[in-house]
């Protein structure tokens, strides 16, 4: 089938208006002697085969829904409303394009204008473009341009307590050009210093403090930051950031195996001409009605080809128009109260940990929605005994280089109740007894 | 423009969160933001009803003919919406451990087998997100490779046909090459004078874009490959336009060395109105453990993901667009060897007939058999361009074609119509274009004021960079 319309009576009126007498002819450009190879693949599935076949394969894997969930280390389980998804997935919005014709794209382009809208809220900065592969691409696109922002600078430094996943992208985006990637505190070399807050450990750091710091130097501040947390924290913009980037698949993207996600990317009005990725903006039309457009194009790959910002193409539309209706379905009250209860609950969930014998907490300062404990048997261990009674703790940092096997990173959402934390912590507790 | 915050009523939300049931803890006031976010405060019937009609001012493949060139706006079927959708692929975790992930690396297992086996590369990676960050994957392995042989001080220079895709330049920057551009000849072909010219102890590759962007195949495509690889350089295949040889040929056995897809063109990811798409990369012998990974293996029964040996690194996050690679996965099981091979001549064929039906109005640029798009003119009159054909189009309820590219084209429109279109279809596009050449003479304002049908007419794009307003 293939999802074919044309049958043998349609292919044959066809070629002959072409005036060929067989399909093979039109491939007669292939050189002869690799033309028509054999395929090697397996036989091919009707839609019920299909739907039985990736049913039991997504029966195979753990999902969020059937447990007591704290793993995070940068996706999250946050609530998904339904009608995010009843939204996102109608055909005129799910089978667009890139709206490069305005006159007929209008829903995607004043939905993308929206979300520009709420991110420029969110983050307090003033432009906002139409998003990145994911929060770690956003970031080293960040980096790139804040060497191309700033004069005779190539070192971008990173502070303590990025994501290692940020930091493996980074250095794998940076391999070809000539910038330097340095660890620490900025200087007068630096073009981009980088900070994440909350760190990959939780701890809430002085965004202020460190602007200070980066500017101080000349260098431009890069925060890349949680979008939910900031419906309680201070905005980077408010902070003086330069640009900001964040994973925006905590806002109605869901969780889907780590793919695909949001990438984030806001910049203040000075630095607009160097921002990578497309920007919708506003406009008349003939009769001076109002509409959305693709606009500062000049930036861009297919323009001005290998001077370009960024050779991004297409982005994460989809998820970016999922962030939109999430924000304004939760709304002003529910986006502070999303926050909150992540807030109270992590909170909640730490001091009772805290009180267990042999665990205590070793996030530093204040935190959100996440925080690292110490174990006393190692952290791989209590995940895999957890995962027998359907509650996933969190995240045992011996999954990276150098992690300690004794911490494990633990986040707490406001899809948590509290019966799901007290099981948590009596299961904790069962283990060391 | 209807606008979210305009209705908007102090209070209102439309989603019901559960109550706090814990104890609430101080939230320190040095922490807390001085201005709340201003987001719209509406219910959930709302809602739905702005979203809605937002919706209804697209065209999209789902309610209109979008033949936009190298975008491959074929059908996608529902059924990938339903696989996506499955509870243990949409809330399975990346960190939740391989051994609690036995179907998800399963399926990314078989699907790199799959497009392997139609490529006829050695392996694949899922990793990267999109088509231009599977051309910088693949550019970045031919730099690790030279680098590794330690030529890369030499070798700073990948070249470009005239006819590539509109990324591949910028790709090639960001790598930290020098993109040297190689014109084409009177066939639409490469020159190959001027690309033996470049082949020197500097060359550190070529992207291909094959077909090309003027929908034809490359007829000296083994002569180029020899003449690169004879210098020494690699050779990249910008698979975007995959479609076109789904059964003809395979890249790998043409002498490639490394190639992206698109998932979002050929193997039937929505477009999403910009993305999320996906580009997994190929690559044979020479360049397979330069891969970005993780990638899926199977060591008896069991899957894991591992990173190949000399990995470029990370392209992103995790394991790619993992929602976007199980549609992919669906549709190519559904299809199997066959069935691509179906989809690549009926795309073929598809194209070629409307070319035949459009060719005295819109004769093609290059007069031979095309792939599955061709390029032909705009400025069929005097006084009209592309882009008023291009609006005109809409009047006639179609998605214009891509416009103005290639840039070797001058007036541009290159029209792709894939094989998902019926014959009727093709038909009806063919008479409009048909009847928009006889009013480019006989009414040429028709096309001047075009569109006429939209609730918005032509938009004033350089007023939009004079005067940037980005946000409401």
């Amino acid at each position: 089938m293939s999802f074919i319309s044309n049958m043998k009576k349609d292919r044959e009126l066809m070629l002959n208006k072409i005036g060929i007498s067989s399909v093979e002819e039109l491939f007669k450009d292939v050189p002869a002697g690799k033309r028509f190879p054999e395929v090697v693949m397996p036989q091919a599935l009707s839609e019920p085969e299909i739907l039985q076949a990736l049913s039991r394969m997504s029966a195979k894997n753990a999902s969020a829904e059937c447990y007591d969930w704290f793993l995070g280390g940068g996706i999250y389980n946050h609530f998904v409303p339904s009608v995010v998804g009843a939204l996102t997935s109608r055909g005129e919005f799910l089978t667009a394009y890139t709206p490069y014709q305005p006159e007929v794209s209008q829903g995607t382009l004043e939905a993308i204008f929206e979300y520009q809208t709420m991110i420029s809220e969110l983050t307090g900065m003033d432009v906002v473009n139409a998003s990145h592969y994911d929060g770690a691409t956003a970031l080293a696109e960040a980096a790139i341009m804040s060497v191309r922002s700033t004069r005779k600078r190539n070192t971008v430094v990173v502070a303590p307590g990025l994501h290692p996943e940020y930091l493996e992208v980074i250095e794998t985006y940076l391999q070809g050009l000539d910038i330097q990637l340095t660890f620490g505190e900025p200087d007068d070399g630096t073009a981009g210093y980088i900070i994440q807050n909350p760190t990959f450990t939780g701890e809430i750091i002085d965004v202020k403090a460190e602007a200070e710091k980066a500017h101080e130097k000349g260098a431009l501040l890069i925060v890349h930051t949680d979008p939910i947390a900031l419906g309680i924290l201070e905005s980077p913009g408010a902070c003086g950031a330069d640009i900001v980037t964040a994973e925006g698949q905590c806002l109605g993207v869901g969780i889907n195996y780590g793919g695909p996600l949001l990438g984030i990317f806001a910049t203040t009005s000075k630095h607009i001409r160097k921002m990578p990725g497309r920007i919708i903006g506003e406009t008349i039309d003939q009769c001076g009605v109002k509409g959305c457009v693709l606009t500062f194009a000049a930036r861009e790959q297919h323009i001005r080809r290998e001077k370009a910002t960024s050779n991004i193409c297409s982005n994460q539309g989809l998820a970016a128009l999922s962030a939109a209706i999430y924000l304004a379905a939760v709304g002003k009250s529910g986006f502070k109260k999303v926050a909150e209860l992540c807030w109270h609950k992590a909170h909640y969930a730490a001091a009772e940990i805290e009180k267990l014998e042999g665990f205590s907490i070793k996030t530093k300062g204040d935190f959100f929605k996440e925080f690292l404990i110490e174990t006393p048997i190692p952290a791989e261990k209590i995940f895999g005994n957890l995962k027998e009674k359907y509650i996933m703790a969190g995240l045992p940092l011996s999954r990276f280089k150098d992690g300690n096997s004794n911490e494990m990173l633990i986040c707490v959402t406001e899809v948590n109740s509290r019966k799901q934390i007290d099981r948590l912590v009596s299961a904790l507790k069962e283990l060391i007894l | 423009m209807s606008n979210l915050w305009k209705i908007s009523g102090e209070g209102r939300s439309a989603v019901y969160l559960p109550e706090l049931d814990v104890p609430e803890t101080a939230v320190p006031q040095k922490l807390r933001r001085k201005e709340e976010p201003k987001l719209p405060e509406v219910a959930e019937m709302d809602l739905v009803r702005h979203y809605t009609n937002l919706s209804r001012k697209n065209f999209s493949i789902d309610t209109h003919f979008y033949p936009l060139g190298s975008c491959t706006m074929k059908y996608n079927p529902k059924v990938n919406e339903v696989t996506a959708s499955l509870p243990g692929f949409r809330n399975a975790h990346p960190y939740q451990g391989d051994k609690h992930s036995q179907g998800a690396i399963e399926l990314l297992y078989n699907l790199q087998n799959q497009l392997s086996a139609v490529s006829g590369f050695d392996e694949t990676s899922l990793q990267p997100a999109a088509g231009a960050q599977g051309e910088l994957t693949g550019i970045l392995m031919i730099r690790k490779y030279h680098k590794e042989k330690g030529d890369l001080e030499l070798r700073n220079k990948i070249l470009i046909p005239d006819s590539a895709h509109g990324t591949n330049p910028a790709t090639a920057a960001m790598a930290g090459f020098k993109a040297v551009e190689i014109p084409s000849d009177d066939h639409g072909n490469i020159d190959l004078a001027a690309l033996k010219n470049e082949c020197d102890e500097t060359l550190a590759g070529i992207m291909i874009t094959n077909p090309n962007t003027l929908g034809l195949f490359e007829e000296n495509i083994e002569e180029v490959i020899d003449a690169v690889h004879a210098a020494g350089g690699l050779v990249y295949g910008d698979g975007a336009n995959f479609n076109a040889i789904m059964g003809i040929v395979k890249p790998g056995e043409l002498g490639f060395d490394v190639m992206h897809y698109n998932v979002h063109k050929t193997f039937t990811g929505p477009h999403g109105g910009g993305g999320p798409g996906a580009g997994p990369v190929s690559a044979g012998q020479l360049l397979k453990d330069y891969l970005p990974g993780p990638i899926a293996v199977k060591e008896g029964e069991v899957f894991h993901l591992k990173q190949p040996v000399k990995t470029i690194g990370r392209m992103k996050l995790f394991y790619g667009n993992f929602g976007i690679l199980v549609r992919g996965y669906t549709y190519i099981s559904m299809l199997g060897a066959a069935g691509l091979k179906d989809v690549t001549e009926n795309a073929v064929l598809n194209a070629n007939y409307l070319k035949a039906l459009v060719k005295d109005s819109f004769p093609a640029a290059y007069d031979r058999s095309c792939m599955h798009e061709f390029v032909c003119r705009g400025d069929i009159a005097e006084g009209i361009h592309t882009l008023d054909v291009a609006k005109r189009l809409i009047d006639y309820g179609f998605h214009p074609p891509t416009i103005y590219f290639p840039l070797i084209v001058p007036e541009a429109i290159m029209i792709e119509p894939t094989e998902t279109e019926s014959r009727e279809t093709i038909e009806a596009f063919a008479e409009a274009l048909n009847k928009i050449a006889e009013e480019a003479v006989n009414a040429p304002e028709l096309l001047h004021n075009a569109p006429a049908s939209t609730g918005l007419k032509r938009l004033d794009e350089a007023g939009a960079v004079k005067n940037p307003v980005l946000r409401y």
